[in-house]
């Protein structure tokens, strides 16, 4: 039975996990007076990318052909160790070893196709990732602190510097910039450059899965839920919309930091999350 | 008068014993496999037999330091190691900088001897033997103060060896010099062989008496962790990279191994053997891992001829094996699920957290903040294996060597092999391992833990599958599975080969690659009020207009080289000049010097 609902939750956070961007480009152009593309624009890039022909660089080597496929693996063993519930703390210190993978294998095929800008992306993304670790860290040894659905400081703090991690580890800004081929600002971007076709596919569907993941879990800080019964679901769903709103909003208001403040930005985010655990300690 | 050596108990076999015991025999029997294609039309034939049998006497010193059971033979056999080891540094090269290298790490070495000798003197003065459990008994009944002091020395001497920070520059210097298979086991084994003696002494002989001794040792691990990894990370020399990384290592095995002192002192028996087997647990995977890529790093050299990463490249197409090996080895370090270091350090992140809950006050934020440095480590570690591996083994090759590359020969590709498949096994049979390192920690931590109590200490209490990296591997291959199915039922599965995107100029090539020093560079910039980065930019002008090339160069500051070593040397230096003043080369003021030191002895002893 718990199987069963795994798998359940599984599903919906993969098939949902797509209009989870749709919704923020849409918030973001409307909020810029643009009409931008409908919400279920990721769906029909997903699509679209599927039936193309894929270049694989002559350079490249077997690395290349199955980053795809762990980046894949490692997003979905992270929504399956999140546990039966949305948003609860299950194996949570093993995600960040699980996520740790697919990066490793991302930054890998960066390299393996030779270009610079593969290189630099790689590069960027471990300097960045290796700050975020333990943040992260520190976060879910919080949260497993002050469990429950009691609002706290701690709940509060934590909540905040997750906000942080995420804004980091879903490549927005002020870290990184998703809408820009800039090679001065890139970073995941720049992992991606010579993919295409059903790999690129699988590499964008899985970055949304990674995203969802860590919205679930900020919104399950937010709206914590016992059980996910479909009454229950709907604060939940509310708590995960306003973030929707709150991500856009953060993005159309501020501007990109310089690669060299971005640690700034996320031992901010690790400050945080020692408060989160201190005030957890002291029970506040 | 009794002896100094005391026959009954010169041989000691306990769980301790046995696990180096099984430590030193997985890295030891693959590397003598390997030094057999290592070696083939490489030196002559005596120094060929000569190089074998100082090996094999060397592993035969280390097997036999962790049995004996009587402390004087002990530094006898570490003195042994010690040698030993100074002749393999030296066998690969005979260059200025191997000898160099081998003189820092001998005298280096030799001052941790000095004081591993004063305290076992010092306990000896108490105990009349040099029984350990004679020993043991006597250090119980000494002045708290005494004990702080040999703990120290204890720390310091085992410290030099294991190649701690501020103590560890012998370490990047010597281990690379030598052929690969004895960095393997130099980096791999030796170094643990100080683990043992501390946790020997320390916790077995000494006792732990004060909570500072436990707090140190994590300090001077979580500082070996972060200078041990970001100098590794700086590094384009593939096996000074392993090398540093190995001060890495030692730092987060010595983390589990100070925070089962806090417990012991604190008296959470449970959780002190938890720390006790996370320690162990990364430190038999360590030596299996380190052993590993050390292995790689030597076929890579063998087969290309050089060890700079800037000139490497593109090798896991002409050196497929090798590549294999090295990921499998690069995953492990890194502590990536399902392989071995993920469990490791997923058990040492498991010790400090359950240690916050446990312990008072302001220590309990110094283990949060030890967990942050663990979790940063870990993070860092898999950058410098990302460059490591990706510089090495992808893309095109940067030079000739790397174009004209061979793979290994037979013999060394099978040793790599069975270290690689150690690496697997090790994180994938983790509950049995737990077991085992349960039953060795259980006579030192006077507790025994099974895997079940983890899942009463760990933070998820009832999550049966936290420490079951054969679970992950299942969720992980039904994602394989799934990602499959999604690229095949959905997309076509159709592709091509093409040129990588080079923005519609020209066809890039090998110099447009990403190079070890950039890839580093956020990290040196970002560190460097540490590594204070050095550049320098040299335009060479073929006429006074035109600037025909550029030379760049850029390297970092040691810092504990350069403002604690060099001064120290200096001051050594300028010290001993006052005493040249007595030096007037006359062999009869020398005979005399002895004289009067042999009286004043005497007199001392008398006195005392």
């Amino acid at each position: 039975m718990a199987l069963m609902d795994s798998l359940i939750h599984l599903l919906l956070l993969v098939a949902f996990a797509p209009l989870a961007n749709g919704i923020i480009t849409k918030v973001k152009n409307n909020l810029r007076l643009r009409q931008g593309p409908g919400i279920l624009q990721p769906y029909r890039n997903l699509i679209k990318l599927f039936g193309k022909e894929e270049i694989i660089p002559e350079s490249s080597s077997w690395i290349f052909r199955i980053t795809p496929f762990i980046v894949f693996a490692t997003s979905v063993t992270m929504v399956l160790l999140l546990g039966s519930g949305f948003g609860r703390v299950g194996d949570l210190l093993v995600v960040i070893f699980v996520l740790a993978l697919g990066r490793f294998f991302q930054a890998l095929a960066a390299l393996d196709a030779g270009s610079s800008f593969g290189g630099m992306g790689a590069s960027r993304e471990m300097f960045v990732s290796s700050f975020v670790e333990p943040a992260a860290c520190l976060i879910i040894f919080a949260l497993y602190l002050s469990p429950g659905v009691a609002w706290s400081v701690s709940h509060f703090l934590a909540g905040l510097a997750l906000l942080l991690v995420l804004l980091a580890e879903t490549s927005r800004l002020p870290v990184d910039n998703q809408e820009t081929h800039l090679e001065l600002t890139m970073i995941h971007e720049a992992m991606l450059l010579d993919y295409s076709g059903p790999s690129l596919a699988l590499i964008e569907w899985s970055v949304y899965i990674k995203q969802f993941f860590w919205l679930c879990l900020l919104a399950g800080i937010i709206c914590p839920l016992a059980c996910p019964t479909l009454i229950g679901l709907w604060p939940f769903v509310a708590g995960l919309l306003v973030l929707l709103f709150v991500i856009a909003f953060i993005e159309v208001g501020i501007a990109k930091y310089r690669l060299f403040k971005v640690p700034d930005f996320i031992i901010f985010g690790v400050i945080l999350a020692l408060l989160a655990v201190v005030s957890a300690l002291l029970g506040v | 008068m009794n002896l100094l050596i005391n026959f009954k108990s010169l041989v000691v076999l306990d769980p301790l014993g046995l696990f180096f015991l099984a430590v030193i025999f997985l890295v030891s029997l693959p590397a003598l496999i390997y030094s057999l294609g290592y070696f083939k039309g490489k030196f002559t034939r005596t120094k060929l037999l000569a190089t074998q049998l100082i090996t094999l006497a060397f592993v035969a010193s280390m097997l036999l330091l962790v049995i004996v059971g009587n402390a004087l033979v002990f530094l006898i056999i570490w003195e042994l190691m010690t040698l030993l080891s100074y002749l393999l540094v030296l066998t690969d090269d005979e260059n200025e900088a191997a000898i160099s290298a081998a003189s820092t790490y001998i005298v280096m070495t030799h001052c941790g001897t000095a004081f591993l000798t004063a305290a076992l003197f010092l306990i000896y003065r108490q105990a009349g033997s040099f029984d350990l459990p004679a020993m043991a008994a006597a250090c119980q009944t000494m002045s708290p103060l005494l004990r702080n002091w040999l703990f120290v020395f204890f720390l310091v001497g085992f410290g030099t060896k294991a190649g701690i920070v501020p103590l560890h520059i012998w370490l990047p210097s010597a281990h690379p010099q030598a052929p690969s298979h004895i960095s393997s086991l130099m980096s791999g084994v030796m170094i643990k062989t100080a683990l043992y003696g501390l946790i020997r002494f320390v916790f077995m002989v000494l006792g732990i008496s004060s909570l500072w001794w436990g707090m140190t040792v994590l300090f001077l691990a979580v500082i070996s962790c972060l200078v041990g990894v970001i100098y590794a990370l700086m590094e384009s020399d593939l096996k000074k990279l392993l090398a540093y990384c190995s001060v890495e290592n030692m730092g987060v095995i010595l983390m589990g191994i100070g925070l089962s002192m806090i417990f012991t002192c604190l008296g959470l028996a449970s959780l002190a053997a938890l720390a006790l087997i996370a320690g162990l647990y990364h430190l038999i995977n360590h030596a299996i891992f380190k052993g590993l890529l050390f292995f790689c790093a030597g076929s890579v050299q063998k087969g290309t001829g050089t060890l700079d990463m800037e000139k490497l490249g593109g090798l896991i197409k002409k050196m497929p094996w090798t590549a294999a090996f090295f990921l499998v080895g690069a995953m492990g370090i890194s502590a990536l699920p399902p392989l071995n270091g993920f469990v490791s350090e997923w058990l040492t992140l498991q010790a400090f957290f359950s240690g916050v809950l446990k312990v008072p006050g302001l220590l309990a934020l110094g283990l949060v903040l030890g967990a942050v440095a663990l979790a940063l480590t870990s993070g860092l570690a898999a950058a410098c294996f990302v460059k490591a591996f990706g510089i090495t083994f992808l893309a095109l090759p940067r030079g000739q060597g790397a174009e004209q590359a061979k793979e290994a020969p037979a013999s060394m590709l099978f040793a790599m092999f069975l270290l690689a498949a150690g690496v697997v096994g090790l994180g994938l049979l983790a509950v049995p391992v737990f077991n085992l390192l349960a039953g060795v920690a259980q006579p030192i931590c006077g507790t025994s833990l099974q895997v079940a109590d983890l899942f009463s200490l760990s933070l998820q209490p009832n999550s049966r599958f936290a420490i079951a990296p054969l679970f992950i591997l299942l969720v992980l291959g039904g994602g394989l599975l799934s990602a499959a199915a999604a690229y095949y039922v959905f997309g076509r599965g159709k592709f091509r080969l093409g040129r990588t995107w080079d923005c519609g100029y020209y066809k890039i090539d090998s110099r447009n690659e990403y190079t070890a020093t950039a890839f580093s560079k956020p990290f040196r910039i970002s560190f460097s009020f540490f590594l204070l980065p050095f550049r320098k930019t040299e335009r060479r002008k073929d006429s006074f207009y035109h600037v025909s090339s550029f030379v760049h160069e850029t390297h970092t500051t040691k810092i504990f080289k350069k403002y604690l070593y060099d001064k120290a040397l200096d001051s050594l230096y300028r010290g001993t000049k006052v005493f040249k003043r007595i030096q007037a080369g006359s062999i009869h003021l020398y005979i005399a010097y002895v004289l009067v030191t042999l009286v004043v002895l005497l007199l001392l002893v008398r006195i005392f």
